[in-house]
């Protein structure tokens, strides 16, 4: 245990010590120069989106046409509700320096570490979506003539949005999570501040901390934001995610 | 080697690198059947980090349900905030609190069991909200008061989604559990982070945290069929 | 005699000179050898059990394995001893010790100097007892001492595949000059900050990289490996560099940016006056055995062999004879 103290105002102090951390930077604890400051802040800030997104992309590419198509035909549902069920017992730390180790380190092969979790979710959520698309709508749909791909695209998806955007939100806030800890394997992010306390200092670490949760709060809002946006007006009740 | 005779010396021995060990190939049985007890260790103190946040995590949960169960208003509010704990990571949460906390095993504690509260206390709620109205006016036709209602009645009914809730909460806070290291307070992600190049370690470390989630995942599923041996489980 | 009985006796001869030439050779098993000199077992004092010791280090093998030693050999002299282990880097090492969490901790006399006291490299003296003098002198200041130093000594080191060294004739890190900027260069976090580092491959070589990229010390071996650093950053005392001597190689350090430093441990005055003479005595009779092949061994059989460093530092003080 630490001997920093734990009263409540020395506990203040220290993060309005990391705020000035966050804006104005600080003295390297070691030889040279400064660390923190706005546009380091920003840089790392941009460099966890980037590959936030590079994985969420790759997951969607991958999971999402799955899902759909698995949903419509009924198939595969062992597997698929498995996955998601599987997907939350991977421990991200052994993922990412399992990867590290074997594959190697930098930005492709993160992102696809982080893909790899960002999967589950998604398959399961657009799986069962699917699966629970108003049968009648789709016999409608159907006898209009509409191919399996129309069937799809035209009334399944758009009805199981509420369910699929649930399970994004839920990807992309581990993806977040895990991408803190991605400078373990080379990858600069947000993280390093936490990880690198060698290099920010303790102001750092704690800045790291508070930085990283305010961008996984503020995705979040934004998602569900999304999600409001996406859903189509004669869905707009309440689901509770399944995922 | 030496030139004069000496007490003891230090065995160099030579090494050819032709080992399974020496590779650092992906798994070497060999050395895992040799050093799997030190992994035991470090599985037990997870095993305690997550049976103690989950526990935590219920009760506090159970009682927010209870205030909610009859004050409906209560229930986004409960939802934002615990929403809240869910949405930071981990790691970051473990930061957050160090300050307060220190390093150590009840930083980590308090991180994982604000996580699991969200989950659990949906699930006790849209558990309850199932309980078809019929019943519930039964009960109360019997003469049950509310109280009876909700522990004889309600409760009892709503317990596979209750228990669908805790495997999920179990399940993450396992995984989760693996980072407690960074905060200091010890488990599998100790044995991952002091060597981060080994991969035969990181297989069995990351292999023992999975069939971990797993067994408890089985044993929440057995504890349901006991106690609910009307129902089939309901998957989560 | 017969041809077939003078051949015999000739095949018979040969065998028994081999026989005694091989028996000769090793007295021990397969290709092992033996190095570092026998010590004197550690005397427990009962009076040392009145005082408590938290033993720390920084966060790599090598520090792992020396904690560990210091703190079996400070137990087996009689003191109540505690380890917080894998601190994290100089400056975090030393805000332990400064804050009271460690009672002192085993430093390299070149890092204190660059790092801890601003010295530039090329004034770190070569000389061990000078360059501890001179450490000791400074940590004084601070209400720090520091014990002898260790036979071995360490610095940091630029390594490389050999297939790219001999690719690129590359013998000495100025041979980078020049094709530097098309080469990755990886190494720990805080590389990037330190003279015998990064800035001092900028400063004093003048060399610029195509990029630096910070990773975990656990895997500097590992990007080489995998085709991804160019160069990395390496320790001379690493196991690696001579169990596979023939795979990897280091560039000579010719305008002496890299220090090599003996390992001091630094501790606490006030400790020291509380402790009693085995402090001391202890430390620097469990070090005696720790020269430069024997350091090297005991990292091999935590990084290669996967032994854990509490282990191999029990394994080291009894095959030394500190301990039994």
């Amino acid at each position: 245990m630490s001997a920093a103290p734990h009263l409540p105002l020395a506990g203040l102090e220290i993060f309005g010590q990391a705020i000035e951390f966050i804006f104005n930077g600080q003295e390297a604890p070691t030889v040279s120069g400064k660390v923190g400051g706005l546009d380091q802040v920003l840089d790392l800030t941009a460099r966890h989106l980037e590959v936030t997104a590079l994985a969420m992309g790759l997951a969607l590419i991958v999971a999402l046409p799955a899902g759909l198509v698995l949903g419509h035909y009924g198939r595969g549902e062992l597997v698929a509700v498995a996955a998601g069920n599987a997907g939350r017992a991977l421990p991200e730390l052994a993922i990412i320096a399992f990867m590290a180790a074997a594959i190697g380190v930098g930005l492709l092969n993160v992102t696809i570490a982080l893909a790899v979790l960002a999967v589950p979710p998604i398959l399961t959520n657009t799986f069962v979506a699917v699966r629970q698309v108003d049968r009648g709508a789709v016999d409608a749909a159907r006898g209009m003539g509409m191919t399996a791909r129309e069937v799809i695209t035209r009334v399944e998806l758009p009805l199981a949005v509420p369910t699929i955007m649930s399970g994004v939100r839920t990807s992309t806030i581990n993806v977040v999570a895990t991408a803190t800890i991605a400078p373990l394997a080379g990858v600069l992010t947000l993280g390093d501040f936490i990880l690198a306390r060698n290099v920010y200092g303790d102001d750092g670490v704690l800045a790291g901390a508070m930085l990283v949760a305010l961008l996984a709060l503020t995705l979040e809002l934004a998602l569900a934001g999304l999600q409001r946006l996406l859903t189509s007006p004669g869905l707009r009740d309440a689901t509770t995610a399944t995922a | 080697m030496t030139d004069a005779p000496q007490l003891a010396q230090v065995v160099i021995h030579e090494r050819t690198g032709e080992s399974c060990i020496a590779q650092n190939k992906v798994f070497c049985p060999g050395w895992a059947i040799d050093n799997f007890d030190r992994y035991v260790d470090p599985a037990l103190q997870q095993v305690v980090l997550v049976v103690v946040s989950v526990a935590l995590g219920f009760a506090i949960a159970f009682a927010l349900a209870l205030l909610a169960h009859r004050r409906r208003w209560l229930v986004p509010p409960l939802i934002g905030v615990t929403g809240v704990f869910y949405t930071i990571p981990s790691l970051a949460f473990f930061f957050l609190l160090i300050p307060i906390s220190g390093r150590g095993r009840d930083t980590a504690i308090i991180a994982l069991t604000a996580y699991t509260l969200q989950i659990i206390f949906r699930n006790i709620m849209a558990g309850l909200a199932n309980v078809p109205r019929e019943v519930k006016d039964a009960g109360r036709g019997m003469g049950l008061t509310e109280r009876q209602l909700l522990w004889r009645v309600e409760l009892p009914l709503a317990l596979p989604e209750i228990i669908a809730g805790l495997r999920v909460a179990t399940v993450s806070t396992v995984a989760l559990a693996t980072l407690a290291a960074f905060a200091g307070g010890g488990g599998l992600g100790e044995e991952i982070l002091s060597n981060i190049d080994f991969k035969t370690g990181i297989v069995i470390a990351g292999g023992l945290a999975i069939l971990m989630a797993f067994a408890f995942d089985v044993i929440l599923i057995g504890i349901q069929r006991l106690l609910t041996p009307w129902r089939r489980a309901v998957p989560a | 005699m017969s041809t077939k009985a003078r051949t015999r006796a000739l095949i018979a001869m040969l065998f028994a000179l081999v026989l005694a030439l091989g028996l000769a050779a090793c007295g021990d098993d397969g290709g092992d050898t033996t190095g570092g000199g026998g010590g004197k077992a550690i005397v427990s004092n009962p009076d040392n059990g009145k005082v408590t010791l938290t033993i720390g280090s920084k966060n790599f093998t090598e520090q792992l394995v020396l904690g560990e030693i210091y703190a079996k050999g400070l137990e087996a002299a009689g003191y109540k001893v505690k380890t917080d282990l894998n601190l994290g880097s100089e400056v975090i090492a030393l805000k332990a010790l400064q804050a009271g969490e460690v009672s002192g901790y085993p430093e390299y006399t070149s890092t204190a100097l660059t790092s801890f006291f601003k010295a530039a490299p090329e004034d770190v003296p070569s000389d061990p007892q000078e360059a501890y003098q001179q450490s000791k002198a400074e940590f004084e200041k601070e209400g720090l001492t520091a014990f002898p130093p260790t036979p071995f000594a360490s610095a940091n080191a630029v390594g490389t595949l050999r297939t790219t060294a001999e690719e690129l004739g590359l013998e000495k890190v100025s041979d980078l000059e020049g094709q530097s900027q098309d080469l990755t260069l990886y190494g720990s976090p805080e590389c990037r900050q330190r003279v015998d580092c990064l800035v001092g491959l900028e400063d004093g070589y003048g060399l610029q990289f195509k990029s630096f990229t910070p990773v975990d010390i656990g895997l500097r071996y590992e990007v080489l490996d995998k085709g991804q650093a160019d160069l990395s950053i390496l320790f001379t005392t690493d196991a690696q560099l001579s169990a596979e001597a023939d795979k990897y190689v280091i560039l000579e350090d010719d305008k002496k940016v890299f220090p090599a430093g003996n390992v001091i441990f630094v501790t606490d005055q006030k400790v020291v006056d509380e402790a009693g003479p085995d402090y001391e005595k202890t430390i620097t009779q469990v070090q005696s055995g720790l020269t430069e092949q024997v350091m090297q061994e005991l990292d091999a059989r935590v990084d290669i062999d996967r032994q854990e460093p509490a282990a191999v530092a029990t394994q080291y003080l009894k095959e030394s004879g500190y301990i039994d």
